[in-house]
C-alpha cells in the first residue's frame, strides 16, 4: 500500500543497514571531533568562569568583611579618641581650676602679707615719728627752759614767759 | 476457491493503486517526501542522483538522509569551532557563542547534572553530542528541500543503539559487571522470583532504546506528514479556495513543529542521561 512510484521503495519502518553504517559513522566522527574540538575547551572555560565568579564573590565577601571589621575599628578608635579628649578637657578644666584657687589663695597670702609688712611699717613709721617727737619734744623743753632761765628776773616776766612758750607750744 | 478470492482481491487492489499513481494521487506522494532516497530533489530545477556504495555485499549508498546527516555534521563543526575559539578570547560570550552558551549550559546543568549527578562530566559529551545532533537534523528537515534524517527509524534506532551502549557501558563501568546485574534486581527479593524479574528487568534495558527511537521517530514523521497532507490538499481538491487554509494550518503545524524539534531533542537528551543515572547510581 505504501509502494510509490519511482526510485525508491518500501514503507516507513524499513530499515536500511546502509544508512545505520552511515549514521554510526557520522555521530560517532562528530563525537570525537566535537569533544577534541569544542566541548573540552568550551566546558573548561566555563568550569573557568564558573570559578572564577565564585572566588571572586568570595573575595568580595571576604573584602566586605575586612572592611566591616576595620569600620567597627574606626568606630571604636573614635570612640576611644572621644573620651580621651573628655578626659584631657576635664583634666585642663580640673588644672585651670586648681591654678585658679592657688592664684587666688597666692594672691590672698601676698595681700595679707603686705597689709601686715604695711601695719609693721606703718607702726615702726609711727614709733619713729614719735621718737622724733620726743626728742623734739625734748629739744624744745631744753629750749624753753633755756629761754625760762636766760630772762628768769621777775615773776611778771617769767609768767609772761610760760604763757608765751604755752601758747607758743599750742600754735605749733 | 479462497486462493482465487486472494488473487481477486489484490488485483482489484493492484488496479485501484494504478489507476492513483496514473493521477498521482494515493499516499506515494506524501511517502517520497518522508522516505530516504537516492536522489535528491530540487525539483522545479535539478535533481542530483548520489553514488551507490557497495562493500562486502552491504549496501551502504549515500542517500538523502546521509547527506543531511553530513551537513548536520559540517554545520555543527563550524558553528561550534567559531564557539570555542571566541572563548579563547574572553571569558564573556557575545552573539553566537552565547546562544550556543545558553544550550550547552542547558544540557549541562538542567539535564546531565540532576539526572546523573557525580561523574557527570564523564558523559557530558556523548549528551551535548546528540542533543546537538537531534536539534540541527530537526531543523534542517524544515527548510525546503531539506530531509530530516531524524525522521527515519534507522536513524534513530541507531541513535539509540548508540545510547543503549553508553548506558550500559556506564553503569558496567562504574558497578562492575557483576555488581551491575546485581543492581538490576530489586533488593530483599524472594528467591522464586527472582528468574522472572530479572528477565523482566532485562527486557526493560531494551525497552528503553526502543521507545526513544521510536518516539523520535514518529515525532518527526508525524509533524511532516501532517504539512504535506494539508499541503496537498490544494492539489488533490484542485481548487485555489482551499489554499489560504491548507496554508494557514501548515504554518501553525510548521511552528508546532520548531517547538517538537526542540522538544524532542530535549526528551531525547535527558531521557538517556536519566537512564545513565539510573545504571550508574543504582540505589535509586
Amino acid at each position: 500500500m505504501l509502494y510509490s512510484g519511482g526510485e525508491q521503495s518500501g514503507s516507513l519502518l524499513d530499515v536500511n543497514p546502509g544508512l545505520i553504517f552511515w549514521t554510526v559513522v557520522t555521530f560517532v566522527l562528530l563525537l570525537f571531533v566535537l569533544k577534541r574540538m569544542a566541548w573540552k575547551p568550551i566546558l573548561d572555560s566555563l568550569n573557568e568562569r564558573e570559578n572564577f565568579i565564585k572566588d571572586s564573590v568570595e573575595r568580595a565577601e571576604t573584602a566586605k568583611k575586612e572592611a566591616e571589621e576595620i569600620l567597627e575599628q574606626n568606630k571604636a578608635n573614635l570612640a576611644n579618641a572621644e573620651e580621651e579628649a573628655q578626659k584631657i578637657i576635664a583634666q585642663g578644666r580640673e588644672y585651670a581650676e586648681n591654678l585658679k584657687s592657688q592664684i587666688l589663695e597666692d594672691s590672698k597670702t601676698e595681700a595679707k602679707k603686705m597689709i601686715e609688712d604695711a601695719t609693721v611699717e606703718i607702726e615702726r613709721k609711727n614709733l619713729e615719728a614719735f621718737n622724733n617727737l620726743k626728742s623734739e619734744i625734748a629739744g624744745i623743753a631744753v629750749e624753753a627752759a633755756e629761754k625760762i632761765i636766760r630772762s628768769n628776773l621777775d615773776q611778771e616776766k617769767q609768767q609772761k614767759i610760760v604763757n608765751d612758750f604755752i601758747d607758743d607750744l599750742s600754735k605749733n | 476457491m479462497l486462493p482465487e478470492t486472494i488473487i481477486a482481491v489484490s488485483d482489484s487492489v493492484n488496479l485501484v493503486e494504478a489507476a492513483q499513481q496514473q493521477e498521482g494521487g494515493g499516499a506515494g506522494w506524501i511517502m517520497h517526501h518522508i522516505l530516504d532516497s537516492k536522489v535528491m530533489d530540487f525539483e522545479p530545477f535539478f535533481t542530483i542522483h548520489l553514488p551507490e556504495i557497495h562493500l562486502f555485499g552491504l549496501d551502504i549508498s549515500i542517500t538523502k538522509h546521509t547527506v543531511f546527516m553530513w551537513l548536520v555534521f559540517i554545520i555543527l563543526v563550524v558553528i561550534f569551532n567559531i564557539v570555542a575559539k571566541s572563548y579563547k578570547k574572553s571569558f564573556l560570550p557575545k552573539g553566537l557563542s552565547n546562544m550556543m552558551e545558553v544550550l550547552v549550559v542547558f544540557v549541562k546543568d538542567e539535564i546531565a547534572k540532576p539526572t546523573i549527578g557525580k561523574g557527570y562530566e564523564k558523559f557530558l559529551p556523548f549528551l551535548l553530542t546528540v542533543f546537538f545532533f537531534i536539534l540541527v537534523c530537526n531543523f534542517v528537515g524544515l527548510l525546503p528541500y531539506g530531509a530530516t534524517a531524524t525522521s527515519n527509524i534507522s536513524v534513530t534506532a541507531t541513535l539509540a543503539i548508540i545510547s543503549f551502549i553508553v548506558i550500559q557501558a556506564g553503569g558496567i563501568i562504574k558497578n562492575g559487571p557483576i555488581g551491575y546485574f546485581k543492581g538490576l534486581m530489586p533488593s530483599g527479593l524472594p528467591l522464586p522470583l527472582v528468574p522472572v524479574i530479572f528477565v523482566i528487568e532485562i527486557l526493560g534495558l531494551f525497552t528503553k532504546p526502543f521507545a526513544l527511537a521510536v518516539r523520535l521517530f514518529a515525532n518527526m514523521t508525524a509533524g511532516h506528514i501532517v504539512i504535506i497532507a494539508l499541503l496537498g490538499l490544494i492539489f488533490i481538491l484542485q481548487t485555489y479556495f482551499v489554499a489560504p487554509v491548507s496554508v494557514a494550518f501548515a504554518l501553525s503545524i510548521y511552528l508546532l513543529e520548531i517547538l517538537v524539534a526542540l522538544i524532542q531533542a530535549y526528551i531525547f537528551t535527558m531521557l538517556s542521561s536519566l537512564f545513565i543515572g539510573m545504571a550508574v547510581h543504582q540505589e535509586h
